[in-house]
């Protein structure tokens, strides 16, 4: 499989308005590749959660983008607590984030089963207190 | 039927629109942004109380028609600034969520 493009974003943990850029972007690059929307939609919509949960939960972190012959892989890596309990972060409607984040419209307990739902490969790996690495993959 | 003529048959308020010609197909209601990015879909005029910067986000990545804030809801300028920067409609009404979209619904059919 030759790995034909590559996109490495920080996404910064402070500045909770600002997440989404990496996603935004990553799009926006996808689209000059030629890539079908829907192929799009489904790979800014998982990495946009994937950035949101790194803003709430980790204090930011890495997010890289490959783009293959047949498929999109998209790997997330923080530094922060790790998951506790994977299986009940999976559940949709499980949340740990603040009240501040749940006024802002996050914080539903969709962002993981959402990241799920929009690729075809997604696997967690987690360690607490050391950080967590997120790879999914969209393929066409 | 457009984003512009929505807001004309409406009377919808502009918040910006700098892509009046966007065509508009379906409509989703929502404030939980990411449960609106599981499930609304492209080309929807997505109605929301929701008014904080993510929204711009949210309807960016889910390549939504308009966004229209119901019931009156204000935006800062920087949402109305990241909004004309990526070519993302927001529309606004005083009218609650549930009388837009079923008057939405007459003009869809």
């Amino acid at each position: 499989m030759t790995e034909t493009v590559k996109f490495h974003f920080t996404v910064d943990g402070e500045n909770f308005t600002m997440a989404g850029q990496a996603s935004v972007a990553v799009k926006k690059n996808l689209r000059q590749l030629g890539i079908s929307p829907e192929i799009i939609r489904r790979v800014s919509i998982a990495m946009y959660e994937g950035e949101i949960n790194m803003v709430i939960h980790a204090g930011g972190g890495e997010a890289d983008v490959f783009v293959y012959e047949n498929m999109i892989e998209i790997v997330l890596t923080d530094n922060g607590p790790g998951i506790a309990n994977v299986e009940l972060a999976m559940q949709e409607g499980f949340s740990t984030a603040p009240d501040q984040i749940r006024s802002l419209g996050f914080g539903a307990g969709m962002g993981l089963p959402n990241m799920k739902k929009h690729t075809d490969f997604m696997g967690i790996d987690t360690k607490l207190g050391k950080g967590t690495k997120i790879t999914m993959r969209v393929n066409f | 039927m457009t984003v512009e003529k929505l807001k004309e048959k409406l009377m919808l308020d502009a918040v910006v629109v700098p892509d009046s010609n966007r065509e508009i197909t379906g409509c989703y209601i929502g404030d939980l942004l990411s449960w609106v990015m599981g499930a609304a879909k492209t080309g929807d005029i997505w109605i929301t109380i929701m008014s904080n910067i993510n929204i711009v986000a949210v309807a960016t990545l889910c390549d939504t028609a308009c966004i229209l804030l119901a019931e009156g809801v204000l935006v800062d300028e920087e949402v109305k600034q990241a909004a004309q920067e990526r070519k993302i409609n927001i529309l606004s009404s005083k009218k609650s969520a549930y009388t837009l979209s079923t008057e939405i619904a007459e003009l869809l059919v």
